[in-house]
């Protein structure tokens, strides 16, 4: 196309166009109301095994559908004469000039079309196996699928193993195409035989596909129009298939689950609102629903569901994306699970059992640590062990892997250093979902499928150092007390140090070996192997000096309850006297001690419950 | 939900997990229509706070209503509104109105060399100063990690194969033949040092889909893009020597509308009258792996 047979454009004095004068654009909003169609969109992957013809099924779906702009499909005839190739409607998809080089489909590419019914978005996923990423990314966004199969060539791998991922990704609606049926004169028989080798593989996994087609995409042949040479076959089109896909919403009516994604509070802009803000993935909420937080616990109500502007909504359903303020502050943080305390509750555990689906080149193994991601969750999991591992070939399970490759689909356990709250796929398949990083990329994807009991010892608890042969008993009668690591929690690193400096300088003075160290915090939230890293050695540092006979003051800025656990088993067998500092309040802690009460007054309570519990001489009287 | 509410969630969520994942991240605002629904949304996301600096690359071959417009809102909106150009290259007429370099040279020294050096603070910025009401030169020069742009997949090509969070190494380089996974509402949010990350909420949504969500939520868009009487009108906006406007009688949003579902551009693509698209054989793709949006 030449620009120059658009029309020019007119120069101003200054040099700019007028291409239209400065109108006000909200008069010109002042028309009749043009109402919207409220149509649904519904989003499609195909995949198949390179060359069977996915591309050239979107790619003739779309042309038939009047789907494609004009200057789409000159452009890519353009570029098949330049390149002297015969244009193929593949090409169409294959819009990145290294693609056409190779003629695969290297990522997920979106294709939009529209029928009367509906919207739609095909997502067109890479055959090649190298690729599986791509597959999955287009086919985690899918609520149906269409499944390409060559004719001609028959099950391959790939159709195998997308099978496979399709029902582990939870897709339900799956077509099967039948592709180049031209190439075998539309011979019934050779499409049974493709039909039913495909429905037993897929038997197998609990899948029954939605149909069959046979078509030849090349000749749009049963994908829009009826295929005039197959009269024995009457099942739907492709385009009719298509439409008889059925959007996915009865989320509405299961339990409610809202990821907490984040808590907002612009103050700086005079906004007192706490927002609790995330995406509904189940059910409904609505104001004066008792909510609960997990794995903490912290239970409010839904004081309001906040909008940008115009009257509140009374109600937050799955899908949206929302924001919540509450009745009574609680301080959840974002990662944690929200549910409704009058629906059935998800899961919490700190290992569970699960099929996985790894992407990286490293293989999943055990000894090294990884990052879970569950909902707005991150903790850091290890590999506890491999139960299974499925052969995509023969989709049989091989047991007694010691880790998981490439490409592989396996059940495995994970074990975490804390908690986790999700559902079961088969209960709640959303809540359900989970990544896995390996460093800083994506590495494996699965579903939770049942939470395991806590494991019996941590490996934390087994230290690999030696001790002299002084016991602790000696060094108490020493030095007249025993060792203890006390530990103030708060918001507020800097107060929480403040208060524990001060203590420890009472207690130095009462003669007491004592240390005071602080950990003004544990790292940035988001890096949880950073941060339980450096738990580990504040509870060795905890442990060691506990150890010596040391009473240890320590302040550890904010932590939660499930911190503290893991500090208290790496501190085993020593005891951790816990103090609160701030209006949390459900630490668990030993010692509660509120803001109001300023630093010295603070430290003067902390020495006195101190000394009530045992843990200081009582003062010579 | 229909078809606009699951667009809507679906880009407020990942606003949200840009805002929260993400070290110094920016919003580009090129004042069109896309990124100023983006900038809608993100009114939306965070209940009518904009907590994210808003970046507009001036060429100084922008349409002087575009500017107009662009700090009425960001004084109305109280926008944190930051401004960044290739100073040199203008002073240097290193450009195609000049007649010294070719559109795609042009492409690259106003928008994507300016981009480049505005994100890394390498390059003096702008910022407005609501109680001056003007811009004035920044003192704060760190760089952006992040920058939330409004492509949309239905644009070309390259743009169709884009994830929501796209990484950019050192270089700027896309590997378009290697990128990262995106399942479910997980994106990749975990990255090395260096790496500068692409956030792309619009992806799914195509041109019908922006204007009806603007008629949706009277989101007001520049007066370019309605004819004004000459039979003429833009229909995407870039710069003035390489945006060739379209015969169209459409006076306001529901007409365009109207236009774009069944009527006279229901079948042609909307960047047809952007010049550099041809001169790029055909795609953005050499353009987009320099850097270019």
């Amino acid at each position: 196309m030449n620009s120059r047979r658009r029309p020019a454009i007119e120069r101003g004095a200054e040099g700019a166009p007028r291409c239209a004068p400065a109108e006000n654009a909200s008069a010109a909003r002042r028309a009749p109301v043009f109402v919207s169609p409220d149509l649904e969109r519904l989003d499609i992957v195909a995949v198949g095994h390179v060359d069977h013809g996915k591309s050239t099924v979107i790619g003739r779906l779309m042309a038939d559908t009047g789907s494609l702009p004009e200057g789409k499909l000159e452009q890519v005839k353009a570029m098949c004469k330049i390149n002297a190739r015969p244009f193929e409607y593949a090409f169409l998809l294959d819009a990145l000039k290294n693609e056409q080089a190779q003629g695969i489909t290297i990522d997920t590419a979106r294709c939009f079309f529209n029928t009367p019914n509906r919207h739609y978005i095909i997502h067109d996923a890479p055959g090649h196996v190298e690729f599986l990423k791509n597959m999955i990314t287009g086919a985690s966004r899918a609520q149906a699928a269409l499944l390409v199969i060559d004719a001609h060539e028959g099950v391959r791998e790939n159709s195998k193993r997308h099978g496979y991922i399709l029902s582990m990704l939870g897709i339900r609606q799956i077509a099967v195409l039948v592709n180049k049926m031209d190439l075998l004169a539309w011979d019934q028989a050779a499409f049974d035989a493709v039909t039913r080798e495909y429905a037993d593989f897929l038997a197998r996994l609990g899948v029954r596909p939605t149909s069959f087609i046979p078509v030849s995409a090349r000749d749009g042949a049963n994908i829009a129009a009826r295929a005039a040479e197959a009269p024995w076959y009457d099942g739907p089109t492709v385009l009719e298939q298509v439409e008889a896909f059925k959007g996915l919403d009865d989320d509405l009516d299961r339990p409610f689950r809202m990821p907490l994604q984040d808590v907002y509070k612009f103050t700086a802009a005079g906004d007192e609102r706490r927002i609790f803000v995330g995406t509904v993935e189940s059910g409904r909420v609505r104001p004066g629903d008792e909510v609960v937080f997990l794995p903490s616990g912290k239970r409010s109500k839904v004081a309001t569901i906040e909008a940008l502007s115009g009257p509140r909504p009374d109600e937050a359903y799955a899908g949206q994306a929302t924001g919540l303020t509450l009745d009574a502050q609680v301080y959840a943080k974002p990662g944690e699970l929200m549910v409704r305390a009058d629906e059935p509750a998800p899961l919490v555990a700190d290992r569970l059992r699960a099929n996985i689906f790894w992407m990286a080149t490293a293989p999943l193994v055990r000894g090294r640590r990884y990052v879970l991601r569950m909902g707005a969750a991150r903790v850091p999991v290890e590999l506890e062990s491999v139960l299974s591992v499925l052969d995509s070939q023969e989709l049989q399970s091989v047991t007694g892997a010691a880790q998981v490759e490439r490409h592989d689909v396996a059940e495995v356990v994970f074990r975490s250093t804390r908690p986790v709250a999700f559902d079961a796929a088969e209960t709640l398949e959303p809540t359900s979902r989970f990544v896995v990083v390996a460093g800083f990329d994506t590495a494996g994807c699965g579903i939770a499928l049942e939470a395991l009991p806590e494991a019996a010892a941590s490996a934390d608890a087994e230290r690999r150092f030696s001790v002299g042969d002084v016991t602790g008993e000696q060094r108490a009668a020493r030095y007249g007390h025993a060792g203890k690591a006390v530990v103030f929690v708060g918001e507020s690193a800097e107060d929480a140090h403040a208060v524990a400096a001060s203590l420890e300088r009472r207690i130095f003075g009462l003669g007491v070996h004592s240390y005071c160290l602080s950990a003004t915090d544990l790292g940035d939230e988001k890096d949880v192997l950073g941060r339980e890293a450096q738990l580990g050695r504040l509870g060795e540092i905890a442990w060691a000096l506990t150890d010596a006979g040391i009473v240890l003051v320590a302040a550890l800025g904010d932590m939660d309850r499930f911190d503290l656990d893991r500090l208290r088993a790496l501190a085993a067998p020593h005891e951790v006297f816990v103090i609160g500092r701030g209006d949390g309040g459900d630490l668990g802690a030993d010692l509660d001690l509120p803001t109001t009460l300023a630093i010295e007054e603070a430290a003067q309570a902390a020495l006195r419950a101190l000394t009530a519990a045992g843990v200081l001489p009582a003062p010579a009287a | 939900m229909n078809q606009l509410e699951t667009l809507e969630a679906k880009s407020v969520h990942i606003l949200r997990e840009a805002y929260r994942a993400l070290g110094n991240v920016c919003m580009l605002w090129s004042i069109g229509k896309d990124s100023t629904v983006l900038l809608h949304l993100a009114r939306k996301a965070f209940f009518g706070h904009v907590p994210i600096p808003l970046v507009h690359i001036d060429t100084a071959y922008k349409m002087p209503e575009m500017i107009a417009y662009r700090d009425q809102l960001a004084l109305e909106w109280r926008l944190n509104l930051v401004v960044g150009q290739n100073r040199e290259a203008l002073r240097e007429k290193q450009t195609f109105p000049d007649g010294n370099v070719d559109r795609i040279a042009c492409c690259r020294n106003l928008k994507t060399m300016a981009l480049k050096h505005t994100l890394d603070g390498e390059w003096p910025r702008l910022r407005m100063d609501h109680d001056r009401g003007e811009l004035v030169e920044d003192a704060d020069l760190s760089p952006y990690t992040g920058v939330i742009v409004g492509v949309r997949a239905d644009e070309e090509g390259s743009r169709s194969k884009e994830r929501y969070f796209s990484p950019r190494d050192v270089e700027n380089d896309w590997n378009v033949d290697d990128q990262p996974p995106e399942l479910w509402r997980y994106f990749k949010t975990d990255f090395e040092p260096g790496t500068h990350v692409r956030v792309h909420p619009l992806l799914d949504w195509t041109e019908l889909n922006v204007w009806e969500y603007i008629e949706r939520e009277s989101i007001p868009v520049t007066s370019l893009y309605f004819d004004n009487g000459e039979g003429i009108r833009c229909r995407s906006l870039g710069c003035w020597p390489c945006t060739t406007p379209v015969r169209s009688t459409a006076t306001n949003v529901p007409e365009i509308i109207e236009e774009l579902r069944s009527g006279k551009f229901s079948n042609i693509a909307e960047r047809s009258g952007r010049a550099q698209d041809k001169d790029d054989g055909g795609g953005l793709e050499s353009l987009r792996r320099g850097g270019y949006m």
